[in-house]
């Protein structure tokens, strides 16, 4: 037997050109300028990349929640793909809040030090959608077929913004969120059409998404000074591309399109007035960061 | 003798792999069925112990490797099970032999994860243990599994190194920190030495394994290895086994170590493990939970198919 | 019921023949090739896949030798040597 356990594998193996493991790695962030761009607040730069940071990092922990549960073990991967893309992008996104905002805080304070009515991320990402009682797997589809189709034409916009941090995690994002949508758009479909079960639970499912619409494109203050200096993307400006794609998808699965009507209009994800949903995400995903003060992991 | 089966144990006797077409013996396709199906299966039950810490992982690095790890344990159980097809079972019927207990997983995932160490230990100790056992299997003499393994051999160097690299942080922190990693180890030493088998006097499919070239080693010989590798490594962690008869045989030029309390082994294989009937429970609810998605997906692409038929 | 089963082959970069790396299930070709690229590939941008239902493949004998192909990492953490180990310590 070999010393290593690994060197069994060099015999056959040994051309390690052919596995593109682990090789095909390469920073996306590497030699980008990290300085705050002039004429940017730092404070409100920070605030937007904690926004769409949030966005990523409770919609991940929603995904992972899915993880050994999937209707299909393909679907186990697949969803755990979608999940760390999310968490990567949230990952590079709360570390440059904390670099912009004078604060110096790491991704890991951001996530896991703050209270719920500090986060910025849309109702949206953190609606219990199952697995289990709250959903099922046509809302899981439903919410992220919306979701990724308005954060796609979020970031394609976002690869022109003057932050150069958010332009590049944005070039990543766009091939990421390509392929999420698409995923969640084939899902919408095969439920929609598929069999009359399926179809009422795909409906269903699209009735109780609609509500969260309106918040997408709303408009926050922040934002708003953003726009002024060209840092950030009027996220109204894409409600239009964003409701065509999804009327299309909707219609090709033989679904109908509900109408809209603004759900619970005195809260507000970006002002940080979420359901007590995000307080149960994040009781469960703070819990052990919490309990051990001092501890390095 | 046949001519067909002299024909067979001469390509595996001169270390030439069977492939799925080729004449095989009924014993040797009915024990790789058994072996891969049972390989599979615990790769799937094995998402459970350490994917209920992915939601509460405590740094956001730690989630996403922890993530990749159990999307790793579902890709690998999808690789064997593909290669368990190639001899003629389907994996639905798999799936049914697993839910209803008639097929069984690794006993190492009757137990339960109770900490934060319990990721580490499952990386260092149980993975490591599973590379010794599947490492000779990257030759096994049937060609469909051997490359499966090679492919989750490679992927399973990533899983053992990030758990000893989390030990070795943790054991950098706090006292609270260096506790939870030694109880970890102390629960979870005694089950990675049974995750060999049993003794080889009680073995009863080693011999003909080894014939057909389907296992290279014995359940001790890999166990003895596994112990003599894990000890220096326990020694630059700073973390104990709890043995008392562990120590070094200069004689031998091995250690020798404390057996496992074989009754115990026996139970829980028999299903009387602290986690038996949860793990089981969770896969068939996923499973029977998504019965309507799979059913869907079916019934759409048989409506896609009449259309393409009838255009 | 059980989806299809499908073959899958990859081309791993340009100037490289499709090579068959294993199979999965799929109700249809379209998420045949999709699940292909999450399993096989985790999602590597830039190389092609086919899959080919496996009950349209006619066979004449089995002693080809099939190369094997591994899943691509972007992410750094799936490659062993991003976990700093010292080298003292054997075996890892």
């Amino acid at each position: 037997m070999n010393d290593s356990v690994y060197d069994g594998l060099s015999e056959e193996h040994a051309d390690d050109a052919r596995w593109a493991y682990g090789t095909g790695f390469h920073d996306e962030l590497s030699g980008v300028d990290r300085d705050i761009p002039s004429g940017v607040d730092g404070a409100d730069l920070g605030l937007y990349c904690q926004m769409l940071g949030d966005d990523a990092l409770v919609l991940a922990q929603r995904l992972a929640e899915w993880c050994s549960r999937a209707p299909e073990l393909e679907e186990d991967v697949a969803l755990a793909n979608i999940g760390l893309d999310l968490l990567g992008q949230a990952r590079l996104l709360l570390t440059r809040a904390g670099e912009v905002d004078g604060t110096g805080r790491s991704e890991d304070d951001f996530a896991y030090l703050r209270p719920a009515d500090q986060f910025r991320n849309l109702l949206l990402v953190e609606l219990d959608c199952g697995p289990g009682p709250g959903g099922d797997f046509a809302v899981t589809m439903a919410r992220l077929l919306v979701f990724s189709s308005f954060r796609l034409s979020l970031l394609y916009r976002l690869q022109s913004t003057v932050d150069p941090v958010i332009a590049a995690v944005a070039a990543k994002g766009v091939k990421e969120l390509a392929y999420h949508r698409d995923h969640a758009a084939q899902w919408v479909l095969r439920l929609g059409d598929g069999t009359a079960e399926s179809h009422r639970r795909m409906q269903a499912a699209v009735d109780r998404i609609w509500p969260y619409l309106d918040e997408l494109y709303a408009p926050h203050p922040v934002v708003a000074r953003l726009i002024e200096v060209d840092a950030a993307v009027d996220p109204a400006d894409v409600r239009a591309e964003v409701e065509d794609t999804l009327h299309r998808v909707l219609r090709a699965a033989t679904l109908s399109i509900p109408s809209p009507h603004r759900e619970s209009g005195e809260l507000s994800g970006r002002d940080g007035r979420h359901t007590p949903e995000l307080a149960e995400v994040l009781g469960t995903m703070q819990e052990l960061a919490r309990s051990l003060p001092g501890a390095v992991w | 003798m046949s001519e067909q089966e002299a024909r067979f144990l001469a390509t595996v006797q001169a270390e030439q792999r069977i492939e799925p077409r080729d004449w095989m013996p009924d014993g040797y396709r009915a024990t790789l069925i058994r072996q891969i199906a049972q390989h599979a299966h615990s790769e799937i039950i094995g998402m459970q112990p350490e994917g209920e810490w992915i939601a509460k992982a405590p740094s956001l690095r730690r989630k996403a490797i922890l993530l990749a790890k159990v999307q790793d344990e579902a890709g690998h159980g999808l690789y064997l099970y593909a290669a368990t097809e190639t001899l003629g079972v389907d994996r639905a019927e798999l799936t049914e032999k697993l839910i209803s207990g008639r097929q069984k997983y690794s006993s190492i995932f009757n137990y339960p994860t109770l900490s934060y160490a319990d990721v580490g230990v499952i990386g260092w100790l149980v993975d490591g243990a599973a590379i010794c056992n599947q490492v000779p299997l990257c030759r096994t003499s049937y060609g469909p599994y051997a490359r499966a393994m090679v492919r989750v051999c490679k992927e399973e160097s990533f899983h053992q190194r990030q758990g000893y690299e989390l030990l070795m942080t943790m054991m950098r922190g706090t006292q609270a920190q260096r506790d939870m990693v030694q109880d970890a180890v102390n629960r979870w030493w005694w089950p990675s030495l049974m995750m060999f088998g049993p003794p080889d006097s009680a073995s009863s499919n080693t011999e003909q394994s080894m014939v057909w070239r389907i296992k290279r080693h014995t359940n001790d010989e890999l166990r003895q290895k596994y112990v003599d590798m894990s000890v220096p490594q326990a020694k630059a962690l700073g973390v104990t086994f709890p043995d008392p008869e562990l120590r070094w045989n200069d004689e031998r030029g091995q250690h020798d170590f404390g057996q496992p309390d074989w009754d115990d082994f026996w139970r829980v294989v028999k299903g009387g493990g602290p986690c038996n009937e949860q793990r089981i429970a969770h896969r068939k609810a996923a499973h029977e939970d998504g019965a309507w998605v799979r059913e869907a997906a079916q019934a759409y692409a048989e409506k896609r198919n009449r259309q393409a038929g009838a255009a | 019921m059980n989806d299809p089963l499908w073959e899958v082959f990859v081309r791993g970069k340009r100037g490289l023949n499709h090579v068959h790396v294993g199979s999965l299930h799929a109700p249809d070709a379209d998420m045949a090739v999709r699940n292909a690229r999450d399993l096989y590939t985790r999602r590597n941008e830039g190389v092609s896949i086919w899959v080919v239902p496996a009950s349209a493949i006619t066979a004449s004998s089995p002693d080809e030798k099939d190369p094997f192909f591994a899943p691509s990492g972007d992410k750094v953490y799936r490659h062993p040597t991003f976990y700093d180990i010292p080298d003292t310590v054997p075996h890892l």
